[in-house]
């Protein structure tokens, strides 16, 4: 299962589909603008402050998604020793930390309007900043150590201790009375959005996605070409 | 009409704020992250052209090298 994801074959797709995906992403994100920003209803209660929720909700997803899968794949590295799988979960961290702050910052105008208040301490809204500082230590870990295999099990250790927080943040808002609101999109329950609503917000999720997709292969075709400097240093 | 885009019944200003704050973080993060992949490209052909006829040759038999090459070429 292992050679599907050599550096190679990976590195070679890479460089021809980057292109499509950033012209994907501006036909994803141009059509979930205006969906977002001009088409959608706003809401009975919350007017027009709602289309913040087109931003802030994705980037939410995203950024948990991303470190979710940013400890599995650490897991994977530190009992497989596979090298790889560590460069592809530190190409995964520059796009989800970038959304994880996005999250935090849409959120906190969203607070502004509807809660009177930029910052609460509020279960969520704090598991997201942790979540933030996770994420931050990932990226340092990596230019601080310089050694592969110290720092291979330095960031593993990261991710997988951060990786508790994940669930913390999905059910915090059940678990804990708090500010933010219970989710409105239940994959295995029906969802209370209205289907107008519902869609600029997958559309913006898609979009999201392919960014998100298109700077990790950004970042991993970056990292494959520093591996292969130090390659030519030791011919 | 374009009055209730740009204000949105006093929500403008926030609704505003959020989009662009998450457009202008994607500028950011796509322009550095290409800064760096185009300076470790041009490290590579720069490193390349200095090995001699030998180095080259091994070098050349590895095919992400020239992948990389060619990319800095198109």
């Amino acid at each position: 299962m292992f050679k599907l994801f050599e550096p190679n074959k990976i590195f070679s797709i890479n460089l021809r589909i980057t292109k499509y995906i950033l012209f994907l992403f501006i036909i994803v994100l141009s059509i979930g603008l205006v969906e977002a920003l001009f088409l959608s209803p706003e809401d009975y209660i919350q007017s027009h402050s709602v289309r913040i929720m087109y931003v802030h909700v994705p980037s939410a997803w995203i950024a948990l998604g991303i470190f979710s899968l940013i400890a599995l794949l650490s897991a994977i590295s530190f009992i497989f020793k596979n090298k790889n799988f560590s460069i592809i979960a530190k190409s995964l961290a520059p796009s989800g930390f970038v959304f994880n702050i996005i999250a935090l910052i849409t959120g906190s105008i969203w607070g502004k309007p509807t809660w009177g208040t930029w910052w609460a301490w509020d279960a969520r809204i704090t598991s997201m900043l942790i979540l933030l500082l996770f994420y931050a230590m990932y990226i340092l870990a990596w230019r601080i150590f310089n050694e592969r295999e110290k720092v291979t099990k330095i960031t593993s250790i990261i991710a997988i201790l951060g990786a508790i927080n994940v669930p913390i943040i999905k059910f915090s808002v059940d678990w804990w009375s708090t500010l933010h609101q219970n989710s409105s999109i239940n994959i295995l329950s029906e969802s209370t959005i209205h289907p107008s609503m519902l869609l600029p917000l997958l559309m913006m999720t898609a979009a999201f996605s392919l960014f998100s997709l298109l700077i990790f292969l950004m970042k991993y075709n970056t990292e494959l070409i520093k591996i292969k400097n130090k390659g030519l240093d030791r011919l | 009409m374009i009055n209730e885009i740009i204000f949105m019944k006093g929500y403008g200003l926030y609704v505003w704020a959020a989009f662009s704050f998450t457009l202008i973080s994607f500028a950011t993060l796509y322009i550095l992250i290409k800064i760096n992949l185009v300076k470790e490209q041009n490290k590579f052909t720069t490193k390349f052209g200095l090995l001699d006829k030998e180095k080259v040759k091994v070098a050349q038999t590895q095919s992400t090298n020239r992948e990389i090459l060619a990319s800095r070429i198109s």
